[in-house]
């Protein structure tokens, strides 16, 4: 399958494939990692429905397109699942899926299945000044963080927004020397320090793993 | 050469004034701001109403068109940002003159949390409606609010959380107080982007106030009835 691009995902998702028996429901920020899984493993059973990952602006909406594309696609697979944590939603998306009938993959948000929900939430409490970014999200600075947040047009609101932070931490799901240095380069404009702190796919890996067979 | 439409507020009516101030507010201009309120201040208007004709009625306007979508949240920061360059110069002046209290609020971010924009509007809004506000900023465990309570005698208590991951710990604090059984003797109010109606009733909070503005209504009609509460 060709690689959908970076600003594709960001703003329309990605169309599945009409094939399979299996249908990922996800956030476009995480279409090149399930790809990438489904393709390492050769899982032809497993189709991908991606969202705008710019749902992620508005955390209200993602509750109802995740219903939304549910309702639209259930008859058609044999299994759905969302590949979405809460992400903002403050339980609702989980209230919904339950109420749905489908499965969604566990956790607060990709910066903690990333790293595994356990690890994660084990340093919870020493990390709370931390920003994290994965790697879609250093490839879509702009579009996500800077942009968003009005620093292309208002520069002054830098320190209103990120100074309590004090680090940024790249979550690197691949090892790739030009995202660590465009990473360290998004730490400077932030003003934070800079960490590199590689996860592969983590939980989402183990995860379809779990519901593929 | 000056620009011809360049805007003396010194030159303008009061009522003139007021409608540039509410403008000026609009754009995040804040040494305008500052300008108007002295100018305002230096015509004998009392500061209670500087505060509330020029600064709090023109940030009504910035919040309802950000509920309506026309304003985002860098344009409602910058808005802010020159209201709170008015409101330090009116402050003393409010004290001072003994403008009326509508009632004290103590406000803080939950521990685990370190984000303040909303907590911070929240904040300066509330102020803006004459409440005094005592903010405890950012990461708050349940016995600095307890302290904090203990201390200033509040009438209201604002919890504020941005992740998933921090907000259970409102519930934290309003057990606690549960267990202490100082729970009804506060209005207590969460805010917060992943927060929502199910989750303040679930928890045991009084209401969840969706923005700043919301925040103010529904301190004030909380602190309505428990003036009614307290006659009846």
């Amino acid at each position: 399958m060709e690689q959908p691009s970076d600003t594709d995902l960001t703003e329309t998702g990605l169309a599945r494939r009409q094939s399979g028996s299996v249908l990922l429901i996800a956030c476009g920020a995480l279409a090149h990692e399930v790809l990438a899984l489904i393709k390492a493993n050769g899982w032809q059973h497993m189709d991908v429905q991606c969202l705008p990952a710019k749902l992620h602006l508005y955390p209200e909406k993602i509750t109802a397109e995740v219903a939304r594309t549910v309702e639209q696609h259930r008859n058609q697979y044999q299994t759905l699942f969302v590949l979405y944590a809460d992400c903002g939603t403050g339980g609702l998306l989980a209230a919904k899926c339950a109420e749905l009938g489908v499965e969604m993959i566990a956790g607060p948000h990709c910066y903690a299945f990333f790293e595994g929900n356990e690890t994660f939430a084990q340093h919870l409490d020493t990390e709370i000044s931390a920003f994290y970014l994965t790697d879609f999200l250093v490839r879509q600075f702009d579009a996500f963080v800077w942009k968003p947040m009005g620093l292309d047009r208002y520069p002054q609101l830098r320190d209103t927004y990120f100074g309590n932070y004090t680090k940024l931490v790249y979550q690197a799901q691949t090892n790739d020397p030009a995202l660590d240095a465009k990473a360290a380069d998004c730490a400077k404009r932030l003003g934070l320090a800079y960490e590199r702190r590689f996860t592969g796919y983590g939980d989402l890996a183990t995860t379809l793993e779990r519901i593929a067979p | 050469m000056a620009d011809d439409d360049e805007i003396i507020l010194s030159d303008l009516s009061d009522d003139e004034l007021v409608l540039q101030m509410h403008d000026d507010l609009y754009d995040g201009l804040k040494e305008e701001i500052e300008e108007g309120v002295n100018i305002l201040i230096a015509r004998k208007w009392t500061p209670y109403d500087v505060l509330t004709k020029a600064l709090v009625a023109g940030m009504t306007i910035v919040g309802a068109d950000f509920r309506d979508g026309i304003l985002f949240v860098p344009e409602v920061l910058l808005a802010a940002n020159a209201m709170k360059g008015g409101m330090a110069i009116l402050k003393p002046l409010l004290i001072a003159t003994g403008a009326p209290r509508m009632g004290k609020m103590v406000i803080g971010t939950v521990k685990g949390d370190i984000h303040d924009i909303g907590k911070n509007l929240v904040g300066m809004m509330m102020e803006g409606a004459g409440f005094e506000v005592k903010d405890l900023g950012i990461n708050n465990s349940v016995e600095k609010y307890l302290e904090a309570m203990e201390a200033e005698k509040p009438d209201i208590l604002g919890m504020s959380a941005l992740l998933t991951t921090t907000m259970p710990y409102m519930k934290v604090v309003i057990d606690t107080m549960k267990e202490k059984g100082m729970r009804d003797d506060y209005i207590v109010l969460v805010g917060g982007a992943p927060l929502n109606e199910e989750f303040s009733k679930a928890i045991g909070a009084d209401a969840y106030c969706r923005d700043a503005a919301v925040a103010v209504e529904t301190a004030k009609a909380y602190m309505l009835r428990k003036h009614n509460r307290a006659t009846a």
